[in-house]
């Protein structure tokens, strides 16, 4: 692998001197050794020998990758022509998969609503992110390529959370998934049942809170109406107002809204909602999904399920089980799972899967279930979650199977560049821990300091 | 699977043993045996009778005596033993008043605080752990206090804590971490933490002199009388109930007895550790430095920071009760690593990995999943079962009776449908003294 690292850069921000000289250091040795200079800026990257688990395809024995420009332009088996001027990486005995998305995470110390109301469709989680955080590079070494960064919850309506692709930079521009338009993606977080209840100007009651959901999601549509009526006539257009704007993108089904739920009739709830405003919903946690499996089928909504090493921890958590995954698969319910990081650890992610099979998950939804599944939910299937021609080639490189406790992610590549590589000490140590890997500052524990609030 | 006939055996053989009355008589025959006693069997049998470990050995050469119900595992291990937890003083509802009882906050110090006063041996949760293999916990009051109280060391079964009773008190649990100086009434700074105890221990010396000085006197008064109040029962019979109700201090002249004092003599005369949450260098260091002055028995307990230490804590011979290996990373804790069980075992430091305690989710965690991540990152198999068994019982002083399948230790197994370590494989069963007590696949 050493013979890429130059053109792979590196984790860390370009702005650390040590780590752009050892880098061309390697470069130049690796233009020494090789001769090979071509391939470096632009050239086709072949991955040869490895078992490959495209997620979208049965998995291929001795399977080929080929990546070129960040992209995959081909996967196959050892039929597959390697152009002649690819720079060829054996994989032999080691497994390729999707880089793995998490669909509901607060690395980079996301802080969205603030506690004054209890919707805030016009924050947006980006302006808090902080992607200096090691709990970023805890990501990468745990597969992540693709994250949505949740506001935290304790609101009905906590603000826009954002997709990234974990790829390093400066800022968080760096880190956006642009849709066509230029904009940066992601849904709208929102929570119910107890998360979501206090003193006001919170809601005390459910039914307060679904009425309070109602009522903005009509002013939501009236508004709507006010610019449609426009019809681009400037003096027509309502005053704006960045909340309704928002409102109107979940409307039109271009913000997705994920949110968090876990009782059964709080999951009801959030289906009844749906069905009224036909907005698109990913639902979150549903601690317990395995009550209304069949429901949840019916109304087409996925699932995110959160796995937790025991239940509890509030009443609505009391009955969260290993075998959601499993019930909501058998009931035809898309399923994946987020770590919630700093609930579960990043670093752990693929374990949720596999804890999931343990309880009877088939094992082809539990890869879906951390990458193309996710990323339907996040409205980004079209460009990644599955190795396919066309897709982005974001990518990891394990030591053995998957759902194995004693299998490594050795290698993270996001659109063809290697992010992360437990070769290198410097990436290593946020493998596994020790002096550096950590924070300070406590994470973000969902809802542990608003339950402590209420004590 | 070609796993299903040996599961429905073990289902078929559960359904009776979970119908008859009385003790049953096991023989169980696993495929590899991991014993913690240094060996691990293929094709093994263990014979539990009458609540203990009758005999074990190889399929050929174990006769397993007539009407025993034998019954079939891929793999088995001894129960597990948390060494250090709050399970049953923690409760899976987090309803503060009702089942979180984890950490009494009135004051710095309340060593006289017994978890065997608070441990609920109905608590869901206790049932969960118990369907991972864990039979044996040393389980008590949270981190977040000076000295938090005492724990207790019990099995997962029982109606009540007296029938789930191993000893009395297990340590006393002190936190020297950051979190011990938040709250009220709590020492503000380091140096007065340590500064707080020294005077304790201080106090303690003072009322062991007196005592003993006391005791030359009747010594004096009655020649040939040479047993006298000095050595309290309290060292041997520690699973008698009445044992720590001999007053340890208690000097024979009718002064009134200091629950607190008796626990920091106790400690000073070595009958019980002192655990010690530390997980930053220089904690870790003052707590050795605590025990060098003070000779007590000293258990690390967290340690994130021990691979920074590794000589000091080897040189004062202090074990450790290991953080659980998937703890989050952040404050005190933030150098934890996955590797650090590894680092110590080669280090030849005496560990043993526990479930700890965390705010938040999980409610508890689940020791073998733990002991799996370490096995993951450096601890071979049997190295990652001896934390969760045999060492366990070694740093709490009950290994005559847990952790390890030997003859004549107690009935103790836990069985498997595979490597009990890898996420796919389920705990098939949990025994505790010949009985089962989970015949659930977890």
């Amino acid at each position: 692998m050493a013979r890429n690292r130059g053109q792979a850069g590196s984790l860390s921000p370009s702005d650390e001197p040590f780590r752009v000289k050892f880098s061309l250091l390697l470069f130049s040795l690796f233009l020494l050794a090789s001769g090979a200079n071509a391939q470096t800026n632009g050239g086709t990257i072949a991955f040869v020998g490895g078992r490959i688990l495209p997620v979208s395809r049965p998995p291929i024995e001795k399977g080929t990758l080929l990546v070129k420009d960040g992209k995959i332009i081909a996967v196959g088996d050892s039929s597959l022509t390697i152009p002649a001027d690819a720079t060829i990486i054996r994989s032999e005995g080691k497994t390729i998969m999707p880089g793995l998305v998490d669909t509901h995470s607060h690395i980079a110390g996301p802080a969205g609503g603030d506690s004054s109301a209890p919707i805030q469709p016009d924050i947006r989680v980006y302006d808090s992110l902080n992607m200096r955080e090691s709990s970023v590079k805890k990501a990468l070494a745990g597969g992540i390529t693709t994250a949505n960064i949740m506001p935290g919850s304790g609101h009905l309506m906590s603000g826009q959370t954002v997709y990234i692709k974990l790829r390093g930079g400066k800022t968080i521009e760096d880190y956006f998934i642009r849709d066509s338009a230029g904009n940066p993606s992601g849904g709208m977080k929102m929570a119910n049942g107890t998360n979501s209840i206090g003193s006001p100007p919170f809601p005390g009651t459910r039914g307060k809170s679904v009425a309070l959901i109602r009522e903005q999601f009509i002013r939501a549509q009236e508004y709507r109406k006010k610019v449609r009526d426009a019809r681009g006539d400037a003096s027509k257009l309502p005053p704006r107002d960045l909340g309704m704007e928002a409102l109107v993108e979940v409307l039109d089904g271009k913000r997705i809204v994920q949110h968090h739920t876990h009782r059964a009739d709080d999951i009801m709830s959030v289906l009844r909602l749906q069905k009224e405003f036909g907005f698109k919903v990913v639902l979150h946690h549903v601690s317990e999904g395995w009550k209304v499996a069949e429901e949840i089928a019916r109304a087409k909504v996925p699932c995110s399920i959160i796995l937790i090493d025991a239940p509890g921890g509030k009443l609505e958590a009391v009955d969260l089980s290993f075998k959601t995954g499993a019930v909501l698969e058998k009931a035809g319910v898309p399923v994946a799972y987020h770590t919630d990081d700093g609930i579960t650890d990043s670093r752990l992610f693929l374990r949720s899967a596999a804890l999931g099979v343990r309880a009877g998950l088939s094992r082809e939804a539990a890869l879906q279930s951390v990458t193309l599944a996710g990323a339907k939910m996040l409205g980004l299937d079209s460009r990644l979650g599955s190795l396919e021609t066309g897709k982005d080639a974001d990518f990891i490189v394990l030591s053995g199977d998957p759902l194995s406790v004693y299998t490594h992610i050795l290698q993270t590549y996001i659109e063809g560049r290697k992010v992360f590589d437990r070769d290198d000490a410097r990436d290593a140590l946020f493998a596994v821990g020790g002096v550096g890997a950590g924070e300070e500052l406590r994470p973000y524990l969902c809802c542990a300091d608003e339950e402590a609030a209420k004590r | 699977m070609n796993r299903t006939p040996v599961l429905t055996g073990v289902i078929a053989a559960l359904t009776l043993l979970l119908t008859a009355p009385g003790q049953a008589q096991i023989a169980v025959r696993g495929k590899k045996i991991y014993t913690s006693s240094g060996v691990v069997l293929t094709d093994g049998v263990v014979v539990l009778r009458e609540g203990k470990i009758a005999e074990i050995g190889s399929a050929n050469k174990v006769v397993i005596p007539a009407g025993f119900t034998i019954v079939d595992a891929a793999v088995v291990t001894p129960g597990l033993v948390d060494i250090r937890g709050t399970v049953g003083l923690t409760g899976i509802y987090n309803n503060f008043g009702h089942d979180q009882d984890q950490l009494e906050t009135s004051a710095a110090m309340q060593p006289e605080l017994r978890a065997l006063d608070a441990y609920n041996p109905q608590e869901k949760l206790v049932a969960y752990v118990r369907g991972f293999g864990v039979t044996t916990v040393n389980t008590g009051h949270a981190p977040g206090r000076l000295i938090s109280g005492q724990s207790v060391i019990v099995k997962t079964t029982g109606n009540t804590v007296e029938e789930a009773l191993m000893v009395e008190t297990g340590a006393v649990l002190a936190d020297m971490s950051s979190e011990a100086l938040q709250g009220s009434g709590s020492p503000g700074t380091r140096a007065k933490v340590m500064s707080l105890l020294r005077q304790q221990f201080l106090a303690a010396q003072r009322t062991i002199a007196t005592s003993e000085a006391e005791a030359k006197k009747v010594t004096v008064k009655a020649p040939g009388k040479t047993t006298t109040t000095s050595k309290p029962a309290a060292t041997t019979t520690k699973t008698n109930m009445t044992a720590t109700n001999t007053p340890a201090s208690k000097t024979g002249d009718g002064a009134p007895r200091d629950l607190r004092q008796e626990m920091f003599v106790r400690i000073l005369k070595r009958e019980i550790p002192l655990m010690i949450t530390a997980h930053r260098a220089q904690d870790i260091a003052s707590a050795l430095r605590l025990a060098r002055e003070f000779r007590f028995r000293l258990i690390l307990d967290g340690a994130s920071d021990a691979p920074l230490l590794l000589e000091e804590i080897k040189a004062a011979g202090v074990p450790i009760a290991l953080h659980p290996t998937m703890q989050r990373a952040f404050g005190d804790t933030q150098n934890l690593s996955f590797e650090t069980a590894a680092k110590l075992k080669k280090a030849g430091i005496p560990f043993a990995i526990e479930t700890g305690f965390e705010a938040y989710v999980p409610k508890v965690r689940v020791l073998l999943f733990e002991a799996a991540v370490a096995a993951a990152n450096g601890l071979s198999t049997e190295e990652a079962l001896s934390a969760i068994t045999i060492d366990a019982a070694r740093i709490l002083g009950i290994e005559k009776r847990v952790g390890s399948l030997e003859v004549g230790k107690d009935g103790d197994v836990a069985l498997y449908d595979g490597d009990p370590f890898e996420y796919l494989t389920h705990c098939t069963g949990t025994i505790i003294q010949g009985r089962f007590v989970s015949s659930d696949r977890n």
